[in-house]
């Protein structure tokens, strides 16, 4: 073990003396991140199956397997946590290699739009299939 | 200097120019390394899977309009341009799925050692391309 001090607050010591950070809702970000990472381990293993069921699979097949309410939710869950994920992270990229304040917002507020969209159309779908298929 | 953050951003480049400090890690500055590449590469996978899930929106909707659209959707995913698409989208999908596992475990406080680090990656690197080769192996056999 070594014996020099070490510091244990990743800010520098001046932003500290300061009083400045962030002071946002980073922590927060960080840990639905991580909560929405964990949560897509079991639901890609059984994405992954679903795949070696489906693919090739008839329309039918496809309504026939969604019909079932197991397969529905765990398909309406994949697809929400995935866009919840994806969101998360593609932000953390714009707010990162963004730097003109305007962009930024405007990027991030477009990729958020065009990412509930496609989760509500995947809603939608999935659904329609189980529901009406 | 405008702002007393300004300070902060004062650094000295390694010939010893002095350059304001990037907000994050710039690739043109640090030297590439087994860590940093596959930093990015969790990055850049991340990304190109947002993009990759518009695949499976389009096979859903289309599942769920007619029988001509996901004819269509089939069709195009059979091409060979389709199955490079897809053959991309498994392997950027296992690769973030191992390095997020790896981010996870030293979320949690495991291990940072630099000979750890290097085991870790190099783990994640041959679990990515044995599931990528194993999911189309099982995929050709059972379709």
């Amino acid at each position: 073990m070594s014996t020099t001090p070490t510091q244990t607050i990743m800010r520098s010591g001046l932003g500290r003396a300061r009083g400045l950070g962030s002071a946002k809702t980073g922590a927060a970000h960080w840990f639905a991140e991580r909560v929405s990472s964990i949560a897509l381990v079991p639901l890609t293993l059984w994405f992954v199956l679903a795949v070696f069921r489906l693919a090739g699979a008839p329309r039918a097949a496809v309504g026939a397997w969604l019909a079932s309410p197991f397969n529905a939710a765990l398909m309406l869950a994949l697809v929400l946590i995935t866009f919840q994920h994806s969101a998360m992270g593609l932000q953390v990229v714009m707010e990162d290699y963004i730097h003109a304040e305007k962009t930024r917002l405007g990027a991030i507020l477009a990729m958020k739009a065009v990412t509930a969209i496609l989760a509500l159309m995947s809603v939608i779908a999935v659904l329609k299939l189980a529901i009406g298929g | 200097m405008k702002d007393v953050r300004e300070a902060l951003f004062v650094g000295t480049a390694t010939d010893g120019r002095t350059v304001r400090r990037p907000l994050s890690p710039h690739l043109q500055i640090y030297k590439p390394q087994l860590t940093s590449a596959l930093s990015i590469f969790h990055r850049i996978t991340g990304v190109a899977l947002s993009a990759g899930t518009v695949l499976l929106v389009w096979w859903l909707v289309a599942a769920a309009t007619s029988d001509a659209s996901f004819a269509t959707v089939s069709a195009v995913l059979h091409t060979w341009v389709g199955h490079l698409v897809l053959f991309g989208w498994t392997a950027a999908l296992w690769y973030h799925f191992c390095a997020g596992m790896r981010h996870l475990v030293w979320d949690a406080g495991f291990g940072f050692e630099l000979p750890q680090v290097h085991a870790s990656a190099a783990v994640v690197l041959g679990a990515t391309g044995a599931l990528t080769v194993l999911t189309w192996l099982v995929g050709a056999v059972i379709l």
